[in-house]
């Protein structure tokens, strides 16, 4: 499976993600400069923490419109896995393609430490491998991690399932519900402000964030194996 | 050409941290008149409106990138500009 890791200006934790992949998870991956316009040699798209362009304006707001988007919308629309994870999540609310923002932290505070999640969803592509109530330690390094969202998209979020993951007790951002992590309706694209691709080896502090990787390239392969 | 003055302003229902500690510094401070800060950003934009409707301008890109309409507010005011 080859795995798209997107580039913006800004971005800083596209190493970790592509060692994940490659080094941990032995699967293909490219980094991917923000302004390529053609994704479709992928059959995931990464997009990774950071401070894309500073984050002036907004964190994510202005990486929404570069060259690179148009395409990742076309990967979603065309049902491929979507994986935005902490800078990665703040562009895919900004560019529509999930529901909600994310506003700064209710004690202020740049957050980085380890947190507990609740795996509430195991039933999609990002996290069969894990067990439904699982609790899992995936480290978090943000500044703007509150996710917000009207009571209506809460309610339909809460209704159609699509909050994949909680923080237990200890919710270090203030964010509703104690989201951490949500998936669009149709199940392709999942925003997640914890870091699962530095939770990918003993020697750093833990495995928990391998099994969303290994789910991801579980369903890619299943699906497209018969046409080998 | 015109100057046009935006004012961004988190939503009545968004809470606002920041805010809030700016608050609790005031009143520490011993100014307990303040009943509520919120805080917002303004821009300053030049633009040329020889071709389309200012309005129509201001809107589209106060939607599209400006503001996050999720969490924001906006209201503008435009002025002459004095061109350099």
């Amino acid at each position: 499976m080859k795995f798209a890791v997107l580039v913006f200006p800004g971005s800083n934790c596209d190493l970790d993600m592509y060692h994940a992949i490659k080094d941990e998870l032995g699967e293909e991956a490219e980094y991917v400069w923000h302004d390529t316009k053609d994704l479709s040699a992928f059959d995931g798209i990464l997009l990774p923490g950071g401070f894309s362009y500073g984050d002036y304006l907004r964190c994510g707001a202005i990486a929404q419109f570069s060259n690179v988007m148009s395409e990742v919308k076309k990967a979603a629309d065309a049902g491929k896995p979507v994986l935005g994870i902490c800078n990665g999540f703040q562009i895919l609310t900004e560019a529509g393609l999930l529901p909600g923002a994310l506003l700064r932290n209710k004690n202020l505070k740049f957050m980085c430490r380890t947190s507990e999640l609740v795996v509430e969803n195991n039933n999609t592509m990002f996290t069969s491998q894990y067990a439904k109530d699982e609790v899992i330690n995936i480290p978090i390094a943000h500044g703007e991690g509150n996710y917000t969202c009207d009571a209506e998209t809460l309610a339909s979020l809460k209704a159609n399932n699509q909050i994949v993951f909680t923080y237990t007790n200890d919710n270090p951002n203030g964010s509703v519900n104690d989201i951490a992590g949500i998936i669009n309706e149709r199940g392709n694209v999942l925003g997640m402000m914890p870091h699962p691709e530095r939770a990918v080896h003993e020697l750093i502090g833990g495995t928990d964030g391998l099994a969303l990787f290994k789910s991801i390239v579980k369903q890619w392969r299943e699906s497209h194996v018969s046409h080998a | 050409m015109k100057k046009v003055k935006i004012y961004v302003t988190l939503r009545e229902s968004v809470l606002d941290p920041q805010g809030s500690a700016v608050m609790g510094a005031l009143h520490t401070m011993g100014y307990n008149q303040v009943e509520d800060v919120r805080i917002g950003k303004y821009l300053e934009l030049q633009v040329d409106d020889s071709d389309r409707p200012l309005d129509e301008i201001v809107k589209e890109m106060c939607e599209k990138l400006l503001t996050n309409t999720v969490i924001e507010d906006y209201r503008y005011d435009v002025e002459e500009a004095v061109r350099k």
